[in-house]
């Protein structure tokens, strides 16, 4: 039954671009894309938030710090994204390391405002960088070449690589969960006295998990510069950590799609609250109000009640 | 020269610090007696800020307006409480993050529904000019004011919380809730009230930093994380930290912005200078919360023994 659904949602996504255009939907290509690329980066934050357990209020600091990657890389003129992806990967991995290494000292409220600061450190410093624009941020004169007679400029050939990264991240993600390394995360989430007891170095796991968090957000930020052909450093504002934070709560805690789930319903409900009223943000509120104090779960818990009952 | 630009900026600082002393109060005590994360403390500061300015219009009176914000703000503060926030204490911190989150968002378009995008609020006429407080050193009369506001302030809150019956009650609520409880405090009331009253003083630094700074949709969310700096720099729970914590980030980071690129020109070359002076000056009061957190994870004044 599940892997039925799975096909049927895959066939959909493969198919959407070649239906949209006859319909003349090129925009919703485009915001199909969008939705995905925020979708790996809420997974991204899944990993560290819902499988490890700690709450980190910085995750935009890594998305912006790929983004910012790429946007530097191509404004120096290097456009292959066989560079500057795997670069914007490693220098938000490496970031997310060293955040991650001072950070896990502390518990509790205390590593929720630490991560914080550390995301507010690098959006100043975001904003210090007068060479790559400074406050107004960075245009991108292209999008990344990938090669093989590919181009990105054309949305569905875009559409069709964030959706192969995305399930690629995705499949990942659940092998994780299932190999030892996730077990192990999921047990220190649980508890993490009883796991040092029996011998686990539960700091390094957690560093470990943090710091691949980070680098898959990066992977995220590296196609935000794409989509949105341009980098600034509102990308790393501490209201963009929120907005993440809200697609795991929203779509799920700890749940595989909780990502993707989370960034559909988030970013739809303000598509269409937007298209009615200039208040949007009213309604959005609202609605989060309301599953926070209503559905525990999220999304994901709301479908599986259904299943279960 | 040098001693009397120092000297202003030390006011400067002193009058931003003790502003963000009064945010961090209330968020302070709503953190360390509930447990509970309140990002919608800066929507209070931003309601306070409006309501002043239309006050202001209707009386003709900053000062009345003042008073009149306050005690409208807490009455939101309370009504938020009761209505919302009252639910989430016994949830987990993500769930408190994404409800106040929401609550920004709502009280952002809610005044901005209401008011407008941004409105004027401008200082009593008497304070507009400077005063000589110094041979050769003029300075903004409203901006002493405030420091005279935020000083009164501080000394009441401070007699209020360690003189009295009733702040002896909210530190114990602070310090131990459970046991508080147990012997009879009537903690939801006791924290209604807590509510309210950081609700009113968020609305007296709203007023009183309206006319330097705007009076807009949105002025919470940059002064709320630095309110979340202090009273982690303070110790969750404890005034006395929120005041230390308040006065080191308000003197750091006015300072810092005052002296860091001046500093830096001295040893670097020019263009590398101007680009990093900003945005060391700005990130200096991160690295100085990361830096205490990393020898004191506890905060400065830990409120629990």
């Amino acid at each position: 039954m599940r892997r039925w659904t799975l096909l049927a949602v895959l066939a959909l996504a493969v198919a959407f671009p070649l239906v949209a255009r006859p319909l003349g939907w090129e925009f919703y290509v485009g915001f199909a894309s969008r939705i995905m690329i925020y979708a790996l980066a809420a997974s991204s934050l899944n990993l560290i938030l819902g499988y490890g357990g700690m709450l980190s209020f910085g995750h935009a600091a890594f998305v912006g710090a790929g983004a910012y990657v790429v946007g530097i890389l191509m404004a120096e003129g290097v456009a292959s994204a066989w560079v500057s992806w795997p670069l914007a990967v490693a220098a938000a991995g490496a970031l997310a390391a060293a955040v991650g290494a001072v950070s896990l000292r502390t518990r509790g409220v205390y590593f929720i405002m630490i991560t914080l600061a550390f995301a507010q450190m690098i959006y100043y410093i975001a904003v210090g960088m007068k060479a790559y624009g400074g406050e107004e941020g960075l245009n991108l004169p292209a999008r990344s070449s990938v090669g093989f007679g590919l181009d990105l400029k054309d949305d569905a050939t875009f559409y069709y690589v964030v959706l192969g990264v995305l399930i690629a991240a995705l499949y990942a993600m659940h092998r994780l969960a299932r190999a030892r390394f996730g077990r192990v995360i999921e047990a220190i989430r649980e508890n993490e006295t009883r796991m040092e007891a029996i011998g686990f170095a539960t700091h390094r796991y957690k560093l470990v998990c943090f710091a691949l968090g980070g680098a898959v957000a990066g992977l995220s930020g590296a196609l935000l510069a794409n989509q949105n052909s341009y980098v600034n450093p509102n990308l790393l504002y501490w209201t963009q950590s929120g907005s993440l934070m809200i697609m795991v709560i929203l779509g799920g805690v700890g749940a595989l799609y909780g990502g993707l789930l989370g960034a559909i319903a988030l970013l739809v409900l303000e598509e269409v609250f937007s298209v009615y009223t200039i208040h949007w943000q009213l309604g959005v509120g609202a609605i989060l109000l309301a599953i926070v104090l209503y559905a525990p779960q999220g999304l994901a818990g709301l479908l599986a009640r259904r299943r279960d009952g | 020269m040098s001693g009397i630009l120092l000297l202003e900026q030390a006011l400067n600082g002193l009058q931003f610090g003790l502003m963000l002393f009064l945010l961090a109060a209330g968020l302070t005590l709503v953190f360390g007696i509930m447990d509970m994360i309140n990002l919608a403390h800066g929507s209070l500061y931003m309601v306070g800020a409006f309501l002043a300015a239309t006050f202001a219009e209707l009386t003709g009176s900053f000062w009345l307006a003042v008073v009149l914000a306050m005690a409208g703000t807490a009455v939101v503060g309370m009504a938020l409480e009761i209505s919302v926030l009252r639910r989430l204490y016994a949830r987990d911190h993500l769930a408190q993050v994404l409800a106040t989150f929401a609550i920004i968002l709502i009280a952002n378009e809610g005044v901005r529904l209401i008011w407008g995008p941004q409105v004027p609020l401008s200082a009593p006429p008497a304070l507009a000019g400077p005063v000589q407080i110094l041979p050769g050193l003029d300075y903004s009369s409203y901006r002493l004011v405030i420091i005279a506001v935020g000083l009164a302030v501080a000394v009441a809150l401070y007699v209020l919380v360690t003189r009295t019956k009733t702040g002896m009650l909210v530190r114990a609520g602070a310090s131990n809730r459970e046991m508080a409880t147990a012997m009879g405090v009537d903690i939801k009331l006791l924290f209604t009230l807590v509510f309210g009253f950081g609700a009113a003083l968020c609305a007296i630094a709203g007023a009183m930093l309206g006319p330097i700074l705007a009076v807009q949709v949105g002025m919470g969310e940059s002064i709320l994380i630095l309110a979340f700096v202090v009273i982690v720099i303070g110790g969750i729970g404890s005034i006395r930290g929120a005041l230390v914590g308040a006065l080191v980030v308000g003197m750091a980071d006015t300072i810092g912005r005052a002296f860091i690129p001046a500093l830096l020109r001295e040893f670097l070359p020019p263009q590398f200078a101007s680009a990093l002076g900003p945005a060391l000056a700005s990130i200096l009061i991160y690295v100085l919360m990361a830096a205490i957190l990393f020898w004191k994870p506890q905060g400065l004044f830990p409120a629990r023994g």
